[in-house]
C-alpha cells in the first residue's frame, strides 16, 4: 500500500497558530533550544547522588550548568511558569518537583495562580472548561 | 501466525502508580478509577484473552530520551527493560520482559514499509509504560506477558500526525501477521485523555471532545486521523496530544472494530481518563456487561 501524498503543511502558519492558545506554551523547537541546558539539568536529577548534591547546595549545583540567571532564579524559586518561559518542559521539570517530593498536580496547580486546594477542587468539579480559552483571537 | 487480537487504551499517569504504592487505590478519590479498570483486569484473566505479547505504545516522559536524542518512533528490541528513576527512585515493579524476535521482526517490517524506526537495544521504561501494566495486571512479582515498548515523541513539537500514527498501526498489524509463531498480540495505546499540565490554562478537561474522540476512534478512525495538532491543543489541552498514540492502536485493528468496554472518568489527578477494550469485528468476543461505565464528574450534567 502506498500512502497518497497529503497536502503539505505550511510550517510558519503551523507554528504561529500555537501562540493563539491562551495560557499555553507549546514545546516547539525554539523553546527546546532555549531550554536545552535547563532541561538537561532537570534530567540530571534522575540520579540519587545528584539529587543529594543538588538539595545540599542548590545554587552551587546550578552553577555547574550553562543556564541563564533567569533560569537559575526560576529553579531556586520553584517558579514553574518562569522555568517554562526559559524553555523548560514539564516532563523534564518533573524531575525537579519529584526531587522535592511533589506531584504533577502540585506543579500544574502552582502555574495557575490558584491555591492547591482551589486547583484540586476545580479538578474534582470537572476541570477547567475549554470555553473561552481555546483561542485568543477568536475568543471562544 | 501471530495476530493482533485486541486493542486496549489506558491512562498512564504516575499518580495511579502512586495510589497503588501508597495503598490509597480504594479511597474515595481513586476507588472509582480502580473500580472502572476491574472489568478489564477480569476480562484479561479469561481463557484466550491474556496476550502473549503487548506492543505497548506510550510516550517517554524525558526518561530514556533527554534533549540529546528525540526519536519520533522507537521500538524496544532488548531482552528486558528496567523501570526508570524519574526523580523519586524507580517504580517498585518488575522488569519489563521483551520479545526481541517479534520486536526485531516488527522493526524490520516497519522500515520496509517506510516507517524509519529507531531501534532501542538498551532502554529504561518510565511510568508511561509501567503504569498501564500495573493497571491491567495489578502487583505481580513478574508481568504475565512479554512487552514490546514502543515510545512515540509527543513532547517536542512537532509530534507525528494522527494520520501517520493511524497508518503506522496498519503497518504494525501487517508486521505482526507476517510473524510465523502463533502469538496472541495486543496493541495498547496509552496516555490522554484531555489534560494540560502547564501554564495558566493547566487543568483543562473537555468531556465533549473526549467522548466524541472515543466514538470516532471506534466508528470513524479514518476521519479522526485527519484532526490537526492545533485542534488537540485547543480542545484537549497541551498534553491531550498524547491521544494520537491511540490512533496507532486503532490502526492495528483493521477497518471495523467492536467496542467490548469503555470506561471514562473525571478527574484522575490533572486528567480525564479513558480505558477501552476493542477487538477486530471479525474475531471479536462478547461485550462486557456493563459495556460502558462513566464515573466521577463525567456523570454530572453539563
Amino acid at each position: 500500500m502506498t500512502e497518497t501524498k497529503k497536502e503539505r503543511i505550511d510550517i510558519h502558519s503551523y507554528l504561529a497558530a500555537f501562540d493563539d492558545i491562551p495560557g499555553t506554551r507549546v514545546f516547539t523547537a525554539q523553546r527546546a533550544r532555549k531550554g536545552y541546558h535547563l532541561n538537561q539539568f532537570a534530567m540530571s536529577l534522575m540520579k540519587e547522588e545528584n539529587r543529594k548534591r543538588f538539595l545540599a547546595d542548590e545554587s552551587a549545583y546550578l552553577d555547574e550548568w550553562d543556564i541563564t540567571p533567569a533560569a537559575k532564579q526560576a529553579v531556586l524559586d520553584r517558579n514553574y511558569n518562569a522555568m517554562i518561559d526559559e524553555g523548560g518542559n514539564v516532563y523534564f521539570l518533573s524531575k525537579l518537583f519529584s526531587t522535592d517530593g511533589k506531584s504533577f498536580q502540585f506543579a500544574a496547580g502552582s502555574m495557575t495562580g490558584m491555591t492547591q486546594e482551589e486547583y484540586a477542587q476545580m479538578m474534582i468539579d470537572g476541570g477547567r472548561s475549554p470555553e473561552g480559552v481555546r483561542s485568543i483571537k477568536e475568543g471562544y | 501466525m501471530a495476530r493482533v487480537t485486541t486493542g486496549i487504551t489506558s491512562s498512564h499517569i504516575p499518580a495511579l502508580g502512586a495510589a497503588m504504592q501508597t495503598g490509597t487505590s480504594n479511597n474515595d478519590y481513586w476507588g472509582p478509577v480502580f473500580k472502572g479498570y476491574e472489568p478489564i483486569k477480569e476480562w484479561l484473566k479469561q481463557p484466550g484473552n491474556m496476550p502473549d505479547v503487548v506492543v505497548l505504545v506510550y510516550n517517554d516522559h524525558a526518561s530514556a530520551f533527554d534533549m540529546n536524542i528525540i526519536p519520533t518512533f522507537a521500538i524496544g528490541c532488548a531482552e528486558s527493560f528496567k523501570p526508570a528513576d524519574e526523580g523519586w527512585g524507580p517504580r517498585p515493579v518488575p522488569d519489563v520482559i521483551g520479545h526481541p524476535d517479534l520486536a526485531w521482526h516488527i522493526a524490520q517490517s516497519l522500515i520496509l514499509d517506510d516507517f524509519d524506526m529507531t531501534i532501542m537495544n538498551q532502554m529504561d521504561v518510565d511510568h508511561g509504560c509501567t503504569v498501564p501494566l500495573s493497571m491491567m495486571f495489578g502487583e505481580p512479582s513478574e508481568w504475565p506477558c512479554k512487552v514490546i515498548p514502543f515510545p512515540v515523541n509527543v513532547v517536542t513539537y512537532p509530534p507525528p500526525s494522527g494520520r501517520r500514527c493511524f497508518n503506522l498501526g496498519d503497518s504494525i498489524k501487517a508486521a505482526v501477521e507476517s510473524f510465523p509463531e502463533d502469538l496472541n498480540v495486543h496493541v495498547w495505546g496509552t496516555g490522554g485523555m484531555s489534560h494540560q499540565l502547564q501554564g495558566p490554562r493547566a487543568g483543562l478537561i473537555n468531556k465533549e471532545f473526549d467522548l466524541k474522540f472515543i466514538d470516532d476512534l471506534i466508528n470513524d478512525p479514518e476521519h479522526l486521523s485527519l484532526k490537526p495538532h492545533l485542534e488537540y491543543l485547543r480542545e484537549a489541552g497541551s498534553e491531550g496530544i498524547e491521544l494520537v498514540m491511540w490512533l496507532i492502536m486503532r490502526g492495528a485493528l483493521g477497518d471495523k472494530v467492536r467496542d467490548l468496554y469503555t470506561f471514562y472518568h473525571i478527574p484522575a489527578s490533572n486528567t480525564a481518563l479513558g480505558a477501552l477494550i476493542l477487538q477486530p469485528e471479525e474475531t471479536a468476543g462478547e461485550p462486557l456487561n456493563p459495556r460502558k461505565v462513566m464515573s466521577g464528574h463525567s456523570l454530572a450534567t453539563a
